[in-house]
């Protein structure tokens, strides 16, 4: 292990490993510290979506240009991260939804992106299983440029391009301390060793919240256990991720086959906890069939459960905390950290590198919680 | 040529498992995610036992001292039609 970097980034999911490829792309010295292996916190757990259709800005324009930058991104990076776009499909429920999709599409297409109201009518010419009675649907929006890719693929050809630019990452080492003088990041202790830095990037998932709280820096960050299924493989049946915002339910079906999928559990609260429920089996089956009736006839192989890091705006943390001179916040992703993860390793890397401040970093400053009025993201499922 | 099948569900061979191994995936998680090992609807019976012997042989790491997978419910595969007709009980 090195004693020394430019950057340590604590956390080897999928944003850790994309911004140590693309500060170590820059000629940064960037070690990566991950307390189990790559992608065993929210990444390796995760639905896999990449959704541009969000109600916020900031959410809608970082995913927009991360969607850019995974549509050319197997080959920047010389593996295929089996990026697909077959599109997502939002149900529509009621007048109040549709009040509120109207207003996502204005803003969405106000940022140059394609996307579409459509009559209930014309779901099952994008995902022909639906039944859209069932689904108690009265439209949809659809943007085709949705997709998804996989995460694993993804976090591992981040990794590896990011070892090749003289990176290095470590697995199965945890981080215990942080070292500061004056307020400034001077190191990281590990049960490993220490690594002297002046710039940490806390980019732990639900574990960011103990970093920050190392150098007394208070996150609001609370952890929700989120559950999620997969089926036995079928041959190709639909290509979009179906989501609804009123029935929280997500699925898809991937490339080997599978139809992966989530909703939350009717009772849910936030926490540690991982064991996976009953309640939930129950839940997705009852609700997938209602939307899918064909679907009974598959069987479940298994669930499991991640975290969301949820903020209470729903939005990440991003950029330096005003308190701890080098301390970069990159949490708090709330359920989408996947697929804005190119567009957060773009923005950090500006600002590590060149002090750059963009309008989205400001708006997604932890001190956006000191107070004021917030945004919240409203277009949240799983 | 001979190849040798560790995971029938995925279609993996020990040759793909140790060229894993040797790309750095040492872990039976993360070779599970590289391969998709254990993922298929066996979960894991068949091929994890192989795969940390396969594991012991390459590291030298004891099969005592390899972490396994988590398990993940069910453990056998069950319809959706089962699971939703199942009427809540309070």
């Amino acid at each position: 292990m090195k004693s020394k970097a430019d950057v340590v980034i604590i956390g080897g999911g999928i944003n850790g490993c994309s911004l140590a490829y693309r500060l170590a792309k820059k000629d940064f010295d960037v070690v990566v510290v991950e307390k189990k292996y790559l992608t065993s916190g929210a990444t390796g757990a995760c639905g896999a979506g990449v959704r541009q259709q969000w109600s916020t800005r900031e959410n809608a324009s970082l995913a927009i240009q991360s969607v850019k930058i995974f549509e050319q991104l197997s080959k920047e990076l010389g593996q295929d991260i089996e990026f697909r776009q077959g599109g997502y499909l939002i149900a529509v429920h009621d007048k109040n939804e549709m009040r509120q999709a109207e207003k996502n599409v204005a803003m969405q297409r106000s940022l140059g992106l394609k996307v579409d109201i459509l009559p209930p009518e014309k779901i099952t010419d994008i995902v022909p299983i639906l039944d859209v009675k069932g689904m108690r649907a009265i439209g949809a929006t659809f943007c085709p440029t949705d997709g998804h890719a996989n995460p694993f693929k993804t976090t591992f050809a981040y990794a590896d391009a990011a070892r090749k630019h003289g990176a290095e990452i470590i697995t199965h080492t945890q981080v215990t301390g942080l070292r500061t003088i004056k307020k400034e990041i001077q190191g990281v202790v590990t049960d490993q060793g220490t690594i002297r830095t002046n710039t940490v990037v806390n980019a732990a998932g639900i574990d960011s919240k103990a970093i920050a709280a190392m150098v007394n820096v208070k996150l609001p960050l609370t952890p929700f256990r989120k559950e999620i299924m997969a089926t036995e493989r079928l041959e190709p049946l639909f290509e979009a991720m179906v989501i609804s915002f009123k029935d929280g339910i997500y699925f898809s079906q991937q490339k080997e086959g599978q139809i992966v999928g989530g909703i939350p559990i009717p009772e849910e609260r936030g926490g540690y906890k991982t064991m996976p429920t009953f309640a939930f089996l129950q839940h997705m089956s009852q609700t997938l069939t209602r939307y899918a009736p064909v679907l009974k006839h598959v069987n479940l192989l298994r669930h499991w459960t991640g975290f969301y890091d949820v903020t209470p705006d729903a939005r990440p943390i991003l950029g330096e905390v005003k308190e701890i001179k080098g301390f970069i916040q990159c949490n708090g992703f709330s359920g989408h950290g996947f697929m804005i993860s190119p567009m957060v390793a773009q923005l950090l890397t500006n600002l590590i590198a060149e002090g750059r401040i963009t309008e989205v970093l400001e708006n997604l400053n932890l001190d956006r919680f000191g107070g004021n009025a917030i945004e919240k993201e409203l277009s949240v499922v799983g | 040529m001979k190849r040798s099948i560790v995971c029938r569900c995925e279609d993996i061979s020990e040759e793909d498992v140790i060229r894993a191994i040797d790309e750095g995936y040492t872990d039976i998680e993360e070779l599970r995610k590289k391969l998709r090992i254990g993922m298929g609807p066996c979960q894991g019976r068949v091929c994890i036992q192989l795969v940390a012997r396969i594991l012991e042989r390459k590291t030298g790491k004891k099969i005592a001292k390899i972490p396994l997978p988590t398990v993940r419910p069910p453990l056998v595969p069950v319809s959706l039609g089962t699971l939703a007709s199942e009427k809540h009980e309070k």
